[in-house]
């Protein structure tokens, strides 16, 4: 599952962050943010119209995505458990 | 480590040049105000428009330092035109910019993780560089502990801490780099920057499992999806009544001042030209816009308190979406709030755009937001052509139009916008990854230093641009002086006049006369002086102030109601505002884009006045 698919307040962990293209500048801004496997995250909230922008906490900073951007980072639930 | 910077007995001669360089949001700028106080220059780097800050101060041994304070940036791996400069100031390679002698690398100790894979990347760069833990006093209260001495041996960098709101919160970073030992840093740097970071954190930082608990609170009211947008328009209802209902005793009181000094010049200065020129050219011109000082002052003051407590970007966050449907970015919100004020700063604030299609955007629309500058000829307009009466049993029928007008300005941004996104569709991905900081008491130091330099750049304008272009008009108007045995008003015989005439032949269509389109030339420099303007070209020997007064009978007995609604709908869109079109020349750097915005806002003010002016005369 994707970033954007998470639940308000629910806990996950990166697994993977795609590349849409061949260095794709905004997957390598998303590292350099944070978004890195391995990394918790959780989804603070959602934009008022059609669940974008996403708020998303990753270590201690919170980040606005678009939807495309979110897309990019996948996620396993905490509960899944993998590290 | 080696004594490098400087030997004791040179301390007092070469000021030493350091930069301050981190994160956005890392408290980069309170430590740099904290650091040189008031001694600031704010300007622009050579070539590009990113904004240099440079101050100064003198170091306990008597050392003058000059400080550069470098714009934020995520990596050194540049994604904007500001990211770009901080690489290349660091790296030396910016011409007309000396590399800094230290790198005073800023980290946000409450934001670690982020911050300190910022500072691995400045560190690879083996410059001298200290490490500043900002912000230990908010660190602490939310209980993450670091010790100090373990992350400086694990970095091989000197670590110093500061609380940059605090009166001696530099102290420790003051005596550092006055002591001049600071050597370039040795040490490679892992690839992994990341990881790295994580064993830094392990080794040298104990964090609390969860320090964001407050803000949790916070967002959950601020970005719920019902709640957040209810409290935003709130808030923006709240600025709005602050920027007219708080100003009035201020603007009364400018207004009353520059008055009485005419007042005085004009008694104390014979009757000529040059009494002239200071009362009718000078303080009624420059004077006029002055005026408007404590309305801008108000809407930054609000403007920088909502940006220091870490709510402007949530308020990108609530719009963006609605703001990419009309073609535009959430961080396109806070470039076009400010133009509600003025849209040169507006225009300014669109730097924090990344992509280049949203910022050109946003600069193109930005002149449709009502300025504060068109307020008095709204006012003038409406005071002498709406009727006072009450519509729908509860709203002032005057109100009504003047809410229209600014509602009219914000759709016809919205449409433009709109136009400019189907027009020039690319499968281009704009970036939003915009950062949501921690919320943070705004800091009185900070709010007034920011107010100062916003007081600095209003006045400068006044008293460059405006008192120019006012003093030019007056010329104008007052020369050639009619010939002997004239009956005519002076202003008849004069330039001005020949201009108006020539012009009429362009506006006749849309209903102005002679008179309108001289009014039209001022109203250049700042579209309220279109106000004075008008009195005088009506031959009236008053300031601007009183002449509205005395003008409002003149123009609804000479004027029909066509006119006076195509010149207010001409205001909407008017682009003649040689201040508005200098910064998107500059903004742009492209004269053609200057070009290109002056034409399609003619183009729509003229269209929009045509058909007001038919359709209001078709009902009449």
């Amino acid at each position: 599952m994707t970033l954007h698919d998470l639940p308000v307040g629910a806990h996950a962990r990166i697994t993977e962050v795609l590349e849409h293209r061949a260095a794709d500048p905004i997957s390598q801004r998303l590292g350099e943010l944070g978004f890195v496997p391995g990394e918790a995250v959780r989804v603070i909230g959602y934009g008022p119209l059609g669940k974008e922008p996403v708020a998303v906490q990753v270590g201690f900073t919170r980040f606005a995505l678009r939807r495309s951007e979110a897309e990019r980072v996948l996620v396993v639930t905490e509960m899944e458990g993998v590290a | 480590m080696t004594a490098l910077v400087h030997p004791d007995a040179d301390a007092a001669a070469e000021p030493m040049h350091i930069a301050l360089v981190g994160n956005p949001n890392c408290g980069k700028t309170a430590l740099f105000n904290r650091l040189t106080g008031s001694r600031q220059k704010v300007a622009n780097y050579a070539g590009v428009t990113v904004e240099r800050k440079e101050g100064r101060y003198t170091a306990p041994s008597g050392r003058v330092i000059r400080v550069l304070d470098l714009p934020g940036a995520y990596s050194l791996q540049p994604k904007s035109p500001d990211e770009a400069v901080t690489r290349a100031v660091c790296l030396g390679d910016l011409a007309g910019e000396a590399q800094p002698e230290v790198l005073v690398c800023v980290v946000d100790a409450t934001n670690l993780r982020l911050n300190l894979r910022f500072a691995l990347e400045v560190k690879a760069l083996g410059r001298p560089t200290v490490l500043v833990l900002n912000m230990m006093d908010a660190a602490a209260k939310r209980g993450v502990k670091i010790d100090r001495q373990r992350l400086s041996a694990e970095l091989g960098l000197p670590v110093v801490e500061t609380i940059a709101v605090h009166r001696d919160g530099a102290k420790a970073l003051i005596d550092l780099i006055d002591a001049g030992r600071i050597a370039p840093a040795t040490g490679t740097v892992p690839a992994d920057l990341h990881a790295e970071t994580s064993r830094l954190l392990r080794l040298a930082v104990q964090m609390p499992p969860a320090i964001t608990r407050r803000d949790d609170a916070i967002d959950a009211i601020v970005l719920h999806p019902v709640i957040g947008p209810v409290l935003l328009a709130g808030i923006l209802f709240l600025m709005f009544q602050a920027v007219f209902a708080w100003a009035a005793p201020l603007m009364d009181g400018i207004e009353a001042g520059m008055q009485h000094l005419g007042t005085l010049i004009g008694t104390q200065l014979p009757e000529g030209p040059l009494r002239s020129l200071l009362v009718e050219g000078v303080i009624a011109g420059a004077g006029s816009v002055l005026v408007f000082l404590p309305q801008i002052l108000i809407l930054f003051l609000f403007i920088l308190v909502l940006e220091e407590s870490g709510y402007l970007p949530r308020a990108a966050f609530l719009l963006d979406k609605a703001m990419v449907g009309a073609g535009l970015s959430g961080r396109s919100f806070i470039p076009l709030l400010s133009s509600f004020a003025c849209a040169v700063p507006g225009i300014m604030a669109t730097r924090s755009i990344q992509h280049p299609r949203d910022r050109l955007v946003t600069i193109l629309v930005a002149p449709l937001m009502t300025c504060s500058a068109r307020l008095p000829v709204y006012a003038l307009l409406i005071g002498a052509f709406i009727p006072e009466r009450t519509v729908a049993g509860l709203f002032n029928l005057q109100g009504v139009v003047l809410f229209a007008l600014y509602v009219l300005g914000i759709v016809s941004a919205v449409a433009v916008a709109w136009f400019l996104k189907r027009y020039k569709n690319t499968n281009e991905e704009h970036p939003l990854m915009l950062e949501l900081p921690a919320y943070r008491l705004p800091h009185l130091r900070d709010l007034s230093l920011g107010l100062l330099e916003r007081a600095k750049i209003f006045v400068q304008r006044v008293g460059t641009i405006i008192l120019t272009l006012s003093v030019l008009l007056w010329a104008l108007a007052s020369f050639p002086a009619p010939p002997a045995g004239a009956t005519g008003p002076a202003i008849d015989y004069s330039l001005a006049g020949m201009i108006g005439r020539a012009l009429e032949v362009v506006f006749a269509p849309i209903g102005f006369n002679w008179q309108i389109c001289i009014a039209l030339v001022p109203g250049l420099a700042a579209r309220e002086v279109a106000v004075g303007a008008l009195a005088t070209v009506y031959a009236l020997s008053a300031n601007a102030d009183n002449a509205a007064e005395q003008l409002v009978p003149l123009i609804s007995a000479q004027w029909g109601l066509p006119t006076a609604l195509s010149l207010l709908v001409w205001y909407v869109y008017s682009p003649q505002c040689i201040s508005t079109l200098a910064v998107i020349k500059r903004e742009t750097n492209s004269v053609r884009m200057m070009l290109l915005s002056a034409a399609y806002l003619f183009g729509l003010a003229y269209l929009a006045s045509f058909i007001t002016f038919h359709v209001a005369r078709w009902f009449a």
